[in-house]
């Protein structure tokens, strides 16, 4: 096997271990802030919303944490994804 | 209608997680790859400007003593002068390099500020000890940016900032305005509400 090939596979693995990564920031993301909600139920004002005012039913920390999380995976990433791959095929 | 000043700073940590995720993104792939879609490119410094932006009524409104705003005023100044900086180099407005140090020159105003603004001990009350926590979290923080004005290849530099700035995300969320910490409250803070 030529030194070349080597490198061009692991330069391959490693756009692959980045885009998985990049993948993988807003599910971790969403997962912490879920984690949050189970770990501090009370922080979550929508669980108990009797006698609530304005700002502690519209900011809820781990809601926020989640909806990061969703922004993320959905408007970033896949973008991000698509122009590492473009980069690969590039070179 | 106006927010607690607790609800203010889990908005905030908001947006500073949003912003290190994206700057840990741009880490992890590469400035080159980031900047390729022109949105993208500009949306950290963008980000950073805003929070700048929105820290200025945070003075206004949520100010009880003039260190306090002081420190919120530094914090807006530096922080729209960071992502203005960013902004025009990316723009070519700006050509040399030494404006990235604006970045290390915010965080580390900012974490300045965030000590010297704080009158009591760590153990005080659960604001004290966040105000001591990202005061030097900010300021060994700016070591990130600094290193990565001459070294902006270093992609640990640039995860290294992102992840600064996910802690001060954390530390923020983790703010009430009046709470213990590892169940220290001094009965000078007053009573925990919540």
């Amino acid at each position: 096997m030529s030194t070349q090939l080597i490198s061009e596979r692991a330069l391959a693995r490693s756009r692959t271990l980045r885009a998985r990564l990049v993948g993988a920031l807003g599910p971790l993301t969403m997962l912490g802030g879920v984690a949050w909600a189970f770990l501090q139920p009370y922080r979550l004002t929508v669980l108990h919303p009797h006698g609530q005012g304005f700002w502690w039913l519209l900011v809820q920390p781990p809601l926020l944490v989640v909806g990061v999380g969703i922004v993320f995976a959905l408007a970033i990433a896949p973008g991000l994804i698509e122009d590492l791959e473009d980069d690969a095929a590039t070179r | 209608m106006q927010p607690p000043a607790e609800h203010v700073h889990w908005l905030f940590a908001t947006g500073f997680l949003l912003l290190g995720l994206c700057l840990l993104a741009r880490a992890i792939v590469g400035a080159e790859v980031w900047d390729r879609r022109a949105w993208r490119a500009y949306l950290w410094p963008s980000l950073l400007f805003g929070l700048g932006v929105l820290m200025w009524p945070v003075m206004v409104f949520f100010t009880n003593s003039a260190i306090h705003m002081i420190a919120h005023s530094a914090w807006a100044q530096t922080m729209m002068l960071a992502g203005a900086a960013e902004l025009g180099l990316l723009r070519g407005k700006l050509h040399a390099r030494a404006w990235h140090l604006a970045l290390p020159l915010a965080l580390a105003v900012s974490g300045i500020a965030l000590l010297v603004h704080e009158q009591n001990g760590w153990y005080f009350a659960r604001a004290a000890f966040l105000h001591h926590a990202l005061g030097w979290t900010a300021l060994i923080g700016a070591l990130f940016p600094l290193l990565s004005t001459f070294r902006p290849r270093a992609r640990v530099l640039g995860a290294g900032l992102a992840l600064t700035l996910v802690v001060v995300s954390v530390l923020l969320y983790s703010d009430r305005d009046v709470a213990p910490v590892f169940g220290h409250l001094s009965p000078l803070a007053g009573e925990p509400h919540r």
